[in-house]
């Protein structure tokens, strides 16, 4: 029997039998939407995250104070009261070679003011490190100083959605703003930029980090952003600044130290268990329609037991037979499974609408595995009904009616 | 042609066994006409099975064609039916999603013919038996008549040697039958060994040879 043959037959017999064959190829489509889009929805969330961390700048440190047993993986929960952080240890731990870029960041929120107009906005304390390590870049003006760690300059850098409210479409530049009732010069405006771990950068007014502990009322640091020389010296990096720490802090080492890539190892590892759980169960619904094709298979060579036993009859061997079947449920699987792609990049499209934030794609490796899979389930599951239709006994089959 | 020896074809119903075919021994030379008859259950249809190897007989043997039939694996035995032997139905046997030609053309797709040449032999076939206007139409918008006759144009096409009909006019017409058995007949007169089962004796008397049968046994012819 030729092949072309044989696919034809089996067409025939899948589009003769419209409701059957809707019910399957729905049963297969279902299971492998379900496959893609969970795919792209684990992998989308695993980007993201991965985007986050590397929206801050690459071989980061990130030093907070208190101690976790565990290396890198969460911040402090619980703990006795640390010491603080201090702009004195941060002008200690920049004397170490290992690291290169050194910032420290003091958070709070406070109302921004200018003239009538007036916004709660997070400022940030940093130094002028803090625009290479958070890769910032200006719109206008200039950054931070790079003067004296110690010196609180009334000087402020506004974020561009922070600007537009308080200044509209008027230059920025030069004129004085107010946090709480103290005065600052803007001296730069940032470029629109996206969210980074939470803080919207548009929506902030950066000042210098001993300016914010002023206006906070604070000798302490938030978190101090490291830059290691290099990739290769991250390690290192963290080592001196844990011991320059220990060193300055009576021998007690009661700062944590998180390293970037422990942190997006640790998401990657959490998204990768996740995608593929999720897989998993997108694997079970492809199994129940494998079980669902089995079944209306089996109905299928019952009804036509008639015309197995005429083929036999007219000379077709088992084996022919066999194919005949097994294709037929080979074509309604790929069949379902070209709908089920449809739908699911229909899927992916909407919800890409509706989380823009989540880059999702589809990955090509899930639409060959869900094509795969759906082929082997529809193959694996037509096997049985093929093999009973192939064994039918012709004289029985065709006084079967 | 066709040579048996002490057939024995029984079936386990329940604790019980069902002798349908009991010591048959029967020889058919190429060419003939043959009408099988008897009442119903005497074995017809079951001896007609054994004829066209779809059946195996628990005893006995069966030479076809000089070819001992037991030692035949079942691959061969399907391949005999296809080149060597065509069966005729009661009730049509057409695959009712398939025109009359592609019906028609089954065996040779099984052989693995391509369809252009299947498309020229099945339309000889089909003009022979008139039906050249049918050959795209569906069996269901055929008479009982004219399915019969792309029945036996399925049956004929790859040339058998012998030609088995179970009850052929058992569901059609009186004028229809007439058609179908001349249809038949003419066959063999080109050659074709003709076996034709029937339980109508006006059918059955046209036969040159009648067998009988009666409770498994023939019993005359
Ligand atoms: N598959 C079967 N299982 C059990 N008994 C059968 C089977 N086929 C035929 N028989 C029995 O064998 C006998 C002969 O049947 P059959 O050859 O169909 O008779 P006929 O065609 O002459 O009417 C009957 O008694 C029938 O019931
Ligand atoms: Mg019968």
């Amino acid at each position: 029997m030729r092949p072309d043959d044989v696919l034809r037959f089996g067409g025939r017999a899948l589009t003769s039998a419209r409701g059957r064959t809707w019910l399957m190829l729905l049963a297969m489509a279902i299971g492998v939407a379900a496959v893609v889009v969970l795919t792209a929805l684990g992998d989308g969330a695993r980007r993201y995250v991965s985007n986050e961390f590397s929206s801050l700048g690459t071989h980061l440190l990130v030093m907070l104070p208190g101690r976790t047993e565990t290396s890198g993986a969460a911040p402090p929960l619980v703990g006795g009261t640390p010491r603080d952080i201090t702009l004195e240890d941060v002008r200690a731990l920049q004397r170490a070679r290992e690291i290169r870029l050194l910032a420290p960041i003091v958070v709070g929120s406070a109302p921004v003011s200018h003239k009538q107009l007036e916004r709660e906005s997070t400022i940030l304390g940093s130094t002028a490190a803090m625009l290479d390590i958070r890769n910032l870049e200006l719109a206008s003006g200039r950054f931070l100083p790079d003067d004296d760690l110690l010196h609180a300059a009334p000087l402020a850098v506004l974020g561009a959605k922070l600007k537009q409210h308080l200044f509209g479409n008027q230059p920025a530049l030069g004129e004085w703003i107010r946090l709480n009732d103290r005065r600052y010069r803007v001296i730069g405006v940032l470029k629109p930029m996206g969210e980074s771990i939470g803080v919207d950068i548009g929506d902030v007014a950066i000042i210098p980090a001993a300016s914010a502990q002023a206006l906070f009322d604070t000798e302490s640091v938030f978190r101090v952003l490291i830059q290691a020389d290099g990739r290769e010296r991250i390690g290192q990096a963290k080592a001196a600044a844990l011991a320059i720490m220990k060193d300055r802090h009576n021998g007690e080492e009661d700062v944590t130290v998180i390293t970037q890539d422990a942190l997006l190892a640790t998401f990657d590892g959490i998204f990768q268990t996740l995608t593929f759980s999720v897989v998993g169960i997108a694997a079970i619904s492809l199994g129940v329609a494998g079980i669902l094709i089995m079944n209306v298979m089996l109905v299928s060579v019952s009804q036509r037991t008639a015309e197995v036993g005429l083929l036999k009859a007219l000379g077709g061997r088992e084996r022919q037979i066999l194919w005949l079947f097994l294709v037929e449920a080979g074509l309604l699987s790929l069949a379902g499974a070209a709908l089920g792609l449809l739908l699911a990049l229909a899927g992916v499209w909407g919800l890409g609408r509706t989380l823009p934030e989540l880059p999702l794609v589809v990955p090509p490796w899930s639409i060959a595995a869900a094509l795969l899979v759906s082929l082997g389930t529809g193959l694996l599951f037509g096997v049985l009904p093929a093999r009973r239709a192939a064994r039918l006994d012709p004289v029985f089959a065709l006084n079967r009616r | 042609m066709i040579r048996l020896e002490g057939i024995e074809r029984l079936f386990q119903v329940g604790d019980e066994q069902v002798h349908a075919l009991r010591g048959v021994d029967l020889t058919l030379e190429a060419g003939e006409y043959v009408s099988l008859m008897g009442p119903s259950g005497s074995g017809k249809s079951t001896l007609l099975n054994v004829l066209g190897l779809l059946d195996r007989p628990n005893a006995g043997r069966y030479w076809f064609e000089g070819i001992d039939t037991a030692e035949l694996a079942e691959e061969r035995r399907a391949d005999l039916r296809r080149d060597r032997i065509g069966f005729v139905f009661q009730s049509f046997h057409l695959i009712g999603r398939l025109t009359a030609r592609e019906n028609v053309e089954l065996p040779l797709m099984l052989a693995g013919i391509a369809p252009a040449e299947r498309h020229a032999r099945a339309s000889k076939v089909l003009d022979a038996l008139g039906l050249e206007d049918r050959a795209d139409h569906r069996p269901d918008q055929l008479s009982g008549g004219q399915r019969q006759r792309v029945a036996i144009a399925r049956a004929t096409i790859l040339e058998p040697a012998l030609l088995l009909a179970d009850e052929p006019t058992g569901n059609l017409d009186k004028h229809s039958s007439a058609d179908v058995m001349r249809v038949l007949e003419e066959l063999n007169q080109s050659g074709l060994t003709l076996v034709v089962v029937t339980h109508d004796p006006e059918v059955g008397e046209r036969a040159r040879r009648r067998i009988h049968m009666e409770d498994g046994a023939i019993v005359s012819g």
